[in-house]
């Protein structure tokens, strides 16, 4: 046991901390093409995909420097590396572990290069837990699929412009985990609607996206025919191990210690009730346990172990603390965390992003995986226990 | 950065379930604990023989000389077997004198802490049960160059079976250390019924005991005291993640062969949700602890929060597994004769030890500046 950094990767580190003091300064964040120059040059350093190959455009480095590159941007509250969101978290991990020289060759650099968003087609109006049960039906037509359905709660969907998509190209198969086929369609082909749905939070980031007679290259599958469920479950096991977020938690936690400090409640700084106190630390707690926790799992794919239902564990407290978070900010402010945008500083709210803290939880909280299924994944895959 | 076991490591964790199951399992451990003393020298020497009293003892004082992460590995496997022994309070006394005791005095105790043939213990709760420093309120009269002590110390783990007691004591501002033999003049040490029956606790009052400066530990202050409380926490945190992971394994097993309305029990989220909250708990329980352990000798000045967190959390974890145990159960479960009742009892005993859920939570706010 060594929580201590090797002497290469305390090297690496100071790498990193050099960088963002160069280009994350006052100043720099000053220029208008702040963002374009950020991207440009953490793209130069080859820092995006960092452990993806060398050959198409990737790090090539270990999994241990992008866990401190990860960190220390975080720590920083550096822009992120790289816009492709989901193209960056999942959809080009799956791409390098199922996909063809061809699809590698394609992909893999356009998303490095935030050429353009991925969004992801997993859920159906009936099948959202139930996943393997999903019906987006995909039939074979010589070099091309047909693809008729309809997927709901699609993230970015409306602004990407490629998805990564599961459909059923087999009906009639005694495990529901089989006939499942994987394909990357590209948004603008013919007979994809995609209409926007609104939130509660009273934004819009996610959409429902209808397929009629959409054709798909047979090139354009990821993995084998019938074997699509695979490419999922790798892809969301890498959305669950949740180490990347602890940073960000953690300058979220004192944001909220910072508020309770100054916000008064009864008459006293609401960081001087006990009740807050523990609630504050508590969280706290949680999140270092997040941190270790990752630190375990994170030795285990150092020795050659994949990451697998382990990482349930930190969805599972990541779902707790996005309530939790939320609400303490709330409560702490009282009345005045009621109200929405900018209000006069004598109120004493307005100055914490509380309505998004407190209802945008759903996308961490129901997203790649609902509570209730992360307790099934433990309780089925670890502890043995029988199916539902 | 590794956060795992080392092969020896993984080997002392393997030799320690070994000896548990052979020589203390369940049912020895209930005649055990229904004797008046709660108390078996045999397995005490059996222990010995294995190094487990002087693990964290230097070779050169008779112990094996290995680290608190080694130690930690082998209370979760005394924890998880409900094991009734002094083990936490003897190595606590060792690493007192270890740690703050002159080289005479080292000598002196270590080899009979190491060998089994004394029991060592942590006298230092008072009337008020105040943690730390200020609980301390037994003051030393200076007579010659040693002290002259007068009081009651509360809530002493084992204080009944204990033949050394470490005993804090208040001169001014300074707290220093005695270190008392239950022998000695004045003395009288009394365990009293607990809970639960395999961790005895009890009371030692002192009139007029003589502590010479040769058995006063060479380090004083609020900080050594601070830190005895840390070690202790995390001795006790070890232990109750052996005991949350076997009620978890007991539970499961349960929940896998109890069958209700023509299924086993393990099939209905009611209960397999419960199963698996317990198991986020007692895992990452482990990560805060294990991190914890590592600081002693790595980090000591990132020990009082990472130990705070670490008894913090499983405090509250423990609490929560040792009821559901039990519930998931159903009737079954209430009885004297089902071994997830000990589990639960254990959970009651070891939420105040060396600090509860609350006060440590209120460490971490203090100490992040809140």
């Amino acid at each position: 046991m060594d929580f201590k950094l090797s002497t290469e990767e305390e090297t690496f580190r100071d790498e990193v901390r050099g960088f963002i003091k160069e280009n994350l300064s006052k100043e720099a964040r000053k220029d208008p093409a702040f963002l374009t120059k950020w991207l440009k040059a953490v793209r130069d350093r080859r820092w995006v995909g960092f452990s993806w190959p060398a050959e198409y455009g990737g790090g090539g480095g270990g999994i241990m420097e992008q866990v401190i590159l990860k960190e220390e941007m975080s720590k920083a509250g550096a822009p992120p590396l790289g816009m492709c969101m989901m193209g960056l978290q999942w959809v080009g991990p799956a791409i390098i572990e199922y996909g063809t020289e061809e699809q590698k060759a394609k992909f893999l650099p356009e998303i490095l290069d935030s050429k353009y968003q991925w969004c992801t087609g997993y859920s159906e109006p009936g099948f959202g837990s139930d996943l393997a049960s999903l019906q987006c039906k995909g039939v074979r037509d010589g070099d091309e699929y047909v693809v008729n359905g309809q997927k709901i709660w699609t993230s970015l969907a409306m602004w990407s412009k490629w998805i990564i998509l599961l459909t059923r190209t087999e009906f009639d198969v005694e495990d529901r985990h089989e006939g499942i086929t994987c394909l990357l369609v590209e948004m603008d082909s013919p007979g994809i609607e995609v209409r926007p749905i609104k939130n509660m939070a009273g934004s819009s980031h996610f959409a429902e996206v209808f397929f009629e007679d959409v054709r798909v290259p047979v090139a354009n599958r990821l993995g084998d025919e019938g074997k699509g469920w695979a490419v999922t479950v790798s892809a969301l096991a890498h959305e669950r191990s949740g180490i990347s977020e602890v940073a960000g938690l953690i300058a979220d936690l004192k944001d909220l210690v910072e508020l309770a400090k100054r916000t008064k409640r009864n008459g006293r700084p609401a960081s001087e009730h006990p009740s807050i106190r523990g609630r504050l630390a508590r969280a706290d707690a949680i999140i270092e346990g997040m941190r270790l926790n990752g630190q375990r799992f994170l030795t285990r794919q150092l020795k050659g172990e994949p990451l697998s239902s382990e990482t349930s564990i930190n969805k599972l407290h990541r779902a707790f603390l996005a309530i939790e978070l939320g609400d303490l900010a709330l409560e702490i402010q009282g009345s005045a965390g009621q109200y929405v945008g900018k209000t006069n500083g004598s109120l004493g709210g307005g100055d914490y992003k509380v309505p998004s803290g407190a209802l945008d939880w759903p996308n961490v909280v129901i997203g790649g995986g609902t509570p209730n299924i992360q307790r099934n994944i433990i309780a089925e895959r670890i502890l043995g226990l029988p199916k539902d | 950065m590794n956060f795992g076991l080392t092969e020896e490591q993984q080997i002392l964790r393997n030799v320690a379930r070994r000896f548990l199951d052979d020589l203390a399992p369940i049912s020895r451990v209930r005649d055990v604990m229904e004797s008046p003393q709660g108390f078996d020298p045999d397995m005490w020497t059996g222990m010995a023989e294995l190094g487990w009293l002087g693990l964290i003892i230097d070779e050169t004082y008779g112990g094996v000389g290995l680290d608190w992460v080694d130690l930690v590995v082998l209370l979760e496997e005394t924890g998880r077997g409900l094991l009734p022994a002094p083990l936490i309070s003897t190595s606590l006394a060792a690493a007192a004198i270890s740690e703050f005791g002159t080289h005479e005095q080292k000598e002196r105790y270590l080899p009979s802490l190491a060998d089994g043939s004394a029991i060592g213990t942590l006298a230092q709760l008072e009337d008020g049960e105040v943690l730390g420093p200020d609980g301390v309120q037994l003051a030393g009269a200076p007579e010659g160059s040693g002290y002259r002590l007068t009081g009651a110390k509360r809530f002493v783990q084992d204080a009944g079976v204990a033949t050394l007691f470490i005993v804090p004591f208040r001169v001014g501002e300074d707290i220093r250390f005695a270190i008392i033999k239950s022998d000695a003049r004045g003395v009288t040490a009394q365990g009293h019924l607990t809970m639960d029956q395999t961790k005895r606790m009890g009371d030692l009052t002192l009139d007029g005991v003589l502590a010479e400066a040769e058995d006063v530990l060479a380090t004083s202050g609020a900080a050594a005291l601070d830190r005895l409380n840390d070690l202790g926490a995390i001795a006790v945190t070890a232990e109750m993640i052996g005991a949350m992971d076997r009620a978890i394994e007991i539970t499961t097993e349960y929940a896998k062969n109890r069958i209700q309305f023509d299924a086993p029990i393990g099939k209905y989220q009611g209960v397999k949700h419960p199963l698996a909250e317990m198991y986020v708990d007692v895992e990452t329980s482990r990560s805060l602890l294990y991190y914890a352990a590592w600081c002693v000798q790595e980090s000591p000045d990132a020990l009082p929060l990472a130990v705070a967190r670490a008894k913090a959390y499983a405090s509250e974890a423990f609490t929560r597994i040792g009821v559901n145990g039990v519930q998931l159960h159903g009737a079954i479960g209430f009885t004297a004769e089902y071994d997830i009742q000990l589990y639960l009892k254990r959970s009651k005993w070891a939420l105040p030890a060396f600090g509860d859920a609350e006060y440590h939570y209120e460490r971490v706010a203090s100490l992040g500046g809140y």
